[in-house]
């Protein structure tokens, strides 16, 4: 058993939690009030090599792991949670099933742009009637000679009115010789296609600077090429990308998590009721040792979800704990956050409410709660 | 980073485990309902090397690390939490005298505590009216013209009436408060030193928790442990490794109950179906894993920074709280997921629940915790923080 981190992971930490400091936290409300996709800090991002940390430099990423990953995406959200997620996107739910899944020609064409930070990917399974049920999907991608002719909407897609690829999921037709999910396939979808069109930007509770929108499919015609793995794969391709995607939203929680706590810890140093900074009282100071406690659990959990995927093992139960646990973590600290900020809190001057609304969708995203209990009652009820 | 277990590592909790399904478990209810202490449990430990799990090989331990003791604690807490503590305190006494014992205090009561052959170790903290506030204890130790009378009552002390050897606390100086303490390794059978009556407890009864009287009772200068006045530190600091044992035994005990559960839902038809079948069900289960999970990797951190000689305070504190916090939520559940089965003794989770209960008070409550938690948080943003 070894927690130290490597000199390459304890770089990549610094580095992300000074340009987290500098240049992303200076920004992080103006960003959420005015619903801004932070297009300066994807480009610092990219040159910082945080738009594809754990892809091979061959193809145009850090070639560093998915600890690297975690502890990186875990400082930038600390600072803004929007800007972590469109990092997460990225790296985890588009760049992570293209190195896994795709052909050699694909990771050059554009894995390599996409672990670059030359291009920005979205991922879409999600649809108007197919959520935490991702296999009801409605979207058809019908044969047309060697391609593809694809129809449909997709939900909730993070990126999308600012991504230049879409790992798409949705029904195939001819099917194969199964129905239901193992007729799934998953497509590379270039979004300047004609018939892709993008919905206006969701507004959205909290993580308001990154934009999420509808995306509309009419008569989009794929070459054969844009394929990502093999007909019918495509339920196996999401569930896997996800099992990786979970570790990212657990980092992003753990982030959140520890913006409410940090935040609350310095006001309660120096905001004094009764004479005395409230961080005297007792029942401030079991708040914070509440919330320190738990983050250090949460972040050990996203740890192991990390180390078990870079060892290329099974993680589907540890990514999923990971997730539950971070994403309640993180939206106990940020209830707790506004109640030490007291009025202070529940207005924007303050950080504290700022990462109340941010939270909350970390419950929600790449699985909700509800799911990540079926998936893990699944696995222990198994083992 | 790796969290895998060293061969090592994994033979000393294979070897807890083996003995604790093989030997402790089939006994366990009897000891629990008949009160028995389990002298023949210990010594058994003692062999196996689980008294001195952290201790060196030259003082008759294992030499195996902090992180092989809190992982060997689990096994022993999941099939007998009375076993557990005594085995953690006993842990706890070697430790102390090993951290700061002289050369012939560590020949002469160290190997006896692993072994076995002491039975176990007692920890003589606590008072009548000093227990979280443990500075303000009253029990004092007078110079004599060879050593010191000490004179005073001690409160929950954990085989107190059984173990060979105690380690007791006592005001040597006149000034109040932390600084007047010192640590004295008195052996059992010292004349002025007797035990009360066992106290009739919730849990852990296979245990036994005594008052014990301070009567005169006369200890040589040697008997010190560590500098006079210093009694203080080598108490808090036996208590910071302490808490990592009791996270491991609120990790095992959750573990126990989390697994009897998970049988008991495979099994139980309700609804023309297993219970485990239904979300309500499957979501306390999934709950208690992922909470189990944390604390098992929260004390696990603290034990190996306490090995790797890193500060460790505040990490086992959140683990101690954490975990003893996590293991009353999943005892709970536990009860709950078995229904009617799960309130009579025929089911394991009864014990387990009253087993865990102590958890959150003994060896710092979560109260306590907390402070020293919250403490070392805001000394860190007010040193480092911009």
């Amino acid at each position: 058993m070894d927690l130290s981190l490597t000199e390459e992971q304890r770089l990549v930490q610094k580095t992300a939690a000074d340009f987290a400091r500098n240049e992303v936290a200076p920004l992080a409300a103006e960003l959420d009030r005015s619903h801004r996709h932070p297009k300066e800090l994807v480009a610092r991002m990219a040159e910082l090599g945080f738009l594809g940390i754990a892809v091979p430099e061959k193809y145009g990423g850090a070639g560093l792991d998915t600890v690297a990953y975690v502890l990186a995406l875990e400082e930038i959200s600390r600072a803004c949670a929007s800007t972590g997620v469109i990092m997460s996107v990225n790296n985890s739910l588009v760049c992570d099933p293209i190195l896994k899944f795709g052909t050699e020609e694909q990771k050059e064409r554009w894995l390599k742009p996409l672990a670059a930070g030359r291009m920005l990917g979205c991922f879409a399974l999600s649809e108007p009637e197919a959520g935490s049920d991702a296999a009801a999907q409605k979207t058809l991608a019908r044969r047309d000679g060697q391609g593809w002719v694809i129809n449909g909407v997709k939900n909730w897609i993070t990126n999308g009115p600012v991504a230049d690829v879409c790992i798409l999921h949705c029904m195939t037709d001819p099917p194969g010789p199964e129905r239901g999910h193992k007729a799934i396939s998953s497509f590379i979808l270039p979004m300047n296609l004609p018939g892709v069109r993008c919905g206006p930007p969701d507004r959205k509770l909290g993580i308001r600077a990154s934009q999420s929108c509808q995306i509309f499919l009419d008569e989009v015609r794929l070459g054969p090429e844009h394929l990502l793995g093999e007909v019918g794969q495509g339920f196996k391709i999401a569930m896997t990308t996800l099992d990786g995607g979970r570790i990212g939203i657990a980092a992003q929680a753990v982030g959140i998590a520890r913006a409410a706590y940090e935040d609350a810890a310095r006001y309660a140093l120096q905001r004094r009721t009764f004479g005395q900074p409230i961080a005297n009282h007792q029942s401030i100071q079991w708040k914070l040792a509440d919330m320190a406690t738990e983050i250090d659990a949460a972040r050990l959990l996203t740890l192991q979800a990390a180390v078990l995927k870079d060892r290329g093992v099974r993680h589907t139960k540890e990514s999923a704990m990971a997730k539950l646990f971070a994403s309640e973590v993180a939206n106990r600290a940020a209830r707790e956050g506004v109640q030490i900020f007291g009025g202070n809190g529940y207005v924007e001057d303050y950080p504290a409410e700022r990462h109340f609304r941010d939270a909350k969708i970390t419950e929600i995203y790449e699985g909700t709660s509800e799911i990540m209990r079926m998936v893990i009652a699944g696995a222990i009820l198994k083992e | 980073m790796d969290f895998d277990l060293s061969s090592e590592q994994q033979l000393v909790v294979e070897t807890a485990r083996a003995y604790a399904r093989e030997h402790l478990l089939p006994r366990a209810r009897e000891r629990d309902e008949k009160e028995i202490f389990p002298e023949e449990e210990l010594r058994a430990l003692g062999r196996l090397g689980l008294l001195g799990v952290n201790v060196p090989e030259s003082l008759g331990g294992s030499g195996a690390g902090v992180v092989a003791y809190a992982l060997a604690l689990s096994e022993i807490a999941a099939a007998d939490a009375s076993v557990s503590v005594a085995m953690a305190v006993t842990n706890m006494v070697a430790e102390v005298i090993c951290a700061y014992g002289t050369e012939a205090q560590k020949r002469r009561y160290v190997p006896q505590l692993c072994s076995g052959e002491a039975v176990a170790g007692a920890f003589a903290l606590s008072e009548p009216q000093a227990g979280s506030d443990a500075a303000s204890l009253r029990t004092v130790a007078e110079r004599t013209p060879n050593g010191f009378r000490l004179c005073g009552t001690k409160q929950w002390i954990t085989s107190g009436d059984r173990a060979g050897v105690l380690v007791v606390w006592a005001r040597t100086g006149a000034s109040v408060g932390a600084r007047g303490i010192s640590a004295f390794i008195v052996p059992a059978g010292t004349p002025g030193l007797s035990a009360g009556r066992p106290e009739d407890k919730m849990g852990l009864r296979g245990s036994t928790t005594v008052p014990l009287v301070l009567d005169g009772c006369e200890v040589p200068d040697d008997a010190l442990l560590g500098a006079e006045g210093e009694g203080f530190r080598v108490a808090m600091t036996a208590l910071d490794g302490g808490r990592i044992g009791i996270g491991a035994q609120a990790v095992g005990v959750a573990t126990a109950a989390l697994e009897a559960a998970l049988a008991y839902a495979r099994q139980r038809r309700q609804f023309g179906r297993p219970i485990a079948e239904f979300q309500a069900i499957q979501n306390q289960l999934a709950d208690a894993a992922t909470q189990r999970e944390a604390a098992r990797l929260l004390v696990l951190r603290a034990a190996l920074r306490k090995e790797q000689g890193l500060p460790f305070s505040r990490e086992a504190a959140m683990a101690k709280l954490y975990a003893s916090e996590m293991a009353g939520r999943v005892c709970d559940m536990a009860i709950q997921v078995h229904g009617g089965y799960g309130y009579v003794r025929e089911f394991t989770v009864e014990r387990l629940a009253r087993d865990a209960r102590v958890q959150r008070i003994y060896e710092g409550t979560s109260e306590v915790q907390r402070l020293v938690i919250a403490r070392s948080l805001l000394k860190e943003f007010e040193d480092h923080v911009p």
